[in-house]
């Protein structure tokens, strides 16, 4: 039988998190989510996934939201909802994937198969990076990560109890300001096999293979 | 002195923190309804006899309470056990018409009597959705004509945001005409003595007239996007057959004869002198019976966090009322208005549209009640006619935003769930205008009926 693993990632704006799910995801050969969620939901739903990207993970307006027997009018607060339920969804048929933010290490706890990273930077080395990619200067980059990281926490603040970024709520929180980017994905993948290693192991033991 | 401001704190971090939705309302309004109790009554007042009357259990043990004959009897100060009574039954009887597929039926039904037309469709759905709100809670009403939208939008291709924004509005409108229709026209209704009669007669009137304004506005809004579906013979075959969504054909028409026996104790409630506790007890109990061995699970998926909202909000309410708060209130309006009733009227139905535009339209018409009281008696006007002001503001006001009433909120969040996403921007760009002409159409009559 093969191992279910869903890989959870939560990331600082600039930090490189992302470009290490999509390596992650392509080392293990695992389902990719992020946005794209919004593209097979709006497929399903048929409707075109440009109206609802922009409530992609964004908080809502507490002023403007109101909570009527679990039904809300705030747009963002819907899109979450739905993005949640998908992986549910994916993760109770026993599907493996990486998945982007999307407060997953919260939504998906109750999965033995998930895995929670939680990937941070220095600020100067997301700045350069954000520089770098968008071609803005550094105060623009670093106005730009804040706002973002702002969003970010607001957004997942408000759907889990554990507060975004708090190493407490992830199984491992990484630097990729210690060993740059590209040697960061090289130890998660080694802790990922680790990780997966112990869990066959248990997993034998628990049916009495050994 | 301790007391009302007391009163008035509590008041206000109760309302703040509703509208934040910081903590769930219903824990807000039963934490701030026991501070009113310990703080205002007990450690301000010294007074176990304002506590006792606003808990006011008392009531329920008269007669008076339940059966009623000639002019129903007003409610006292405080916890407005009608209103919880009422609304606690027709929860109990939606749940069963709802289970068994009756308003699945009725929107598919009526769509297919149209032949699926886009504009008669349109106006049909908006029609129904008022008449049906006349009855029943106006969630209820947008949670099944929103899906029933959707699901016609899908499979006729058309896009379904015009007909659910206007059905919420019609859906709003539709339970001004009643008193069962709104909770704040129960509340008014049972705190003031009114029969479902007299609502029928003065806001039904009101809302009648609107709606056919309301149609005509919404269908010139939207025309454009209702010219352009083309709906085909192949779209209307790929439709379900209206009976099959009927999940047990005997409780569809068990629930049905019940549906049809609340209208008919509603309708004719004044004549008999049942009161509406009585007939949501009633009620509650026919369709528990009707259930058998459903009834536990109907009883589970009661909205028990509305009703909980409810007593602590008539406790933190009677607070002020008792503090004599909301007589200061009235008497402020009186001055401001110079005793003019036209002015009076005006100052309360837009202050209520307003006020229920951009907050939970229940605490506020609870709060008004006392506030149209002390404002009747002390300027000499017919209670009735602020109450009717007050009901159409309340009421109607709600629909100009979405988070203004709880069927904008329901209606908007079936859309989205379905893909449809209606901003603040898109909402607000037909329903300010449509709120705006019924509350001047409102106004304009009742200036000419009553002053």
């Amino acid at each position: 039988m093969e191992q279910q693993l869903i890989i959870a990632i939560g990331r600082e704006y600039g930090s490189g998190g992302h470009e290490i799910a999509e390596a992650m995801a392509e080392q293990f050969g695992l389902d990719f989510y992020d946005k794209n969620i919004l593209e097979e939901i709006a497929q399903a739903q048929q409707v075109s996934s440009d109206h609802l990207k922009r409530y992609d993970e964004a908080p809502r307006f507490p002023w403007m939201s109101r909570n009527v027997r679990g039904y809300s009018n705030s747009l963002e607060e819907n899109i979450a909802e739905m993005q949640f339920e998908f992986l549910r969804h994916k993760a109770k048929k026993g599907n493996s994937f990486v998945v982007v933010g999307r407060c997953a290490e919260e939504i998906l706890r109750e999965y033995p198969a998930l895995l929670s990273i939680f990937v941070i930077g220095r600020m100067e080395d997301k700045v350069k990076r954000i520089s770098e990619k968008q071609h803005v200067s550094p105060d623009n980059a670093r106005l730009i990560i804040a706002r973002n990281d702002r969003k970010r926490k607001m957004y997942h603040n408000y759907y889990c109890q554990n507060k975004w970024g708090d190493s407490r709520g992830y199984d491992l929180s990484i630097s990729t300001s210690t060993v740059g980017v590209e040697r960061t994905k090289d130890l998660l993948e080694h802790y990922i096999r680790e990780v997966m290693a112990d869990r066959e192991q248990e997993q034998r033991s628990e049916f009495g293979l050994e | 002195m301790a007391a009302q401001i007391a009163a008035v704190c509590i008041f206000i971090v109760m309302f703040f923190l509703i509208i934040t939705e910081r903590f769930p309302r219903q824990y807000v309004t039963t934490v701030c309804g026991i501070l009113t109790l310990v703080v205002v009554f007990g450690l301000c007042m010294h007074s176990a006899e304002a506590i006792w009357k606003v808990l006011n259990v008392e009531s329920i043990f008269h007669v008076g309470f339940w059966y009623a004959p000639g002019t129903a009897e007003e409610s006292a100060t405080g916890i407005n056990w009608s209103t919880i009574l009422f609304i606690a039954g027709m929860m109990v009887m939606v749940e069963g018409m709802a289970k068994a597929g009756f308003f699945r039926w009725l929107c598919m039904r009526l769509a297919m009597l149209v032949h699926y037309k886009p504009v008669p469709l349109f106006l049909a759905f908006m029609a129904m959705s008022a008449f049906l709100a006349m009855f029943i809670d106006s969630i209820t009403v947008i949670l099944f004509l929103a899906a029933v939208t959707v699901e016609l939008g899908k499979l006729l291709r058309f896009d379904p945001i015009p007909m659910i924004l206007s059905e919420i509005f019609c859906a709003n409108l539709g339970g001004s005409a009643t008193m069962c229709g709104d909770p704040p026209n129960i509340i008014i209704g049972t705190a003031l003595g009114y029969s479902f009669g007299d609502f029928l007669f003065n806001t039904g009137l009101m809302a009648g007239i609107s709606l056919i304004l309301v149609m005509v506005y919404f269908y010139l809004a939207f025309r454009k996007q209702l010219s352009a579906v083309q709906i085909t013979s192949e779209d209307i075959a790929s439709l379900p057959d209206p009976a099959s969504v009927i999940t047990s054909r005997k409780e569809f028409i068990i629930s049905t004869m019940i549906f049809a026996c609340a209208v008919l104790m509603l309708v004719t409630h004044a004549q008999t002198g049942l009161t509406v506790a009585f007939i949501g007890v009633f009620i509650a109990v026919v369709s528990l019976i009707a259930a058998g061995t459903n009834a536990p699970m109907i009883i589970k998926k009661l909205d028990h966090p509305t009703l909980l909202f409810f007593i602590g909000l008539f406790i933190v309410v009677g607070g002020l009322e008792e503090t004599g708060i909301l007589e200061s209130i009235a008497g402020l309006i009186g001055a401001l208005s110079g005793g003019n009733v036209r002015l009076m009227i005006a100052i309360i139905i837009w202050l209520s549209a307003f006020a229920s535009a951009i907050v939970d339209n229940i605490p506020f018409a609870a709060t008004m009640i006392p506030i149209i009281k002390s404002l009747a008696a002390s300027q000499g006007i017919p209670l009735s006619t602020l109450a009717w002001a007050l009901a159409m503001g309340t009421d109607v006001g709600g629909s100009a935003t979405p988070v203004g009433a709880s069927a904008n909120v329901v209606g908007v969040s079936v859309a989205a769930k379905n893909g449809h996403m209606i901003g603040w921007g898109k909402y607000c760009k037909t329903a300010i205008p449509a709120t705006v002409i019924v509350i001047a159409v409102s106004m304009l009559m009742i200036f000419v009926r009553y002053c």
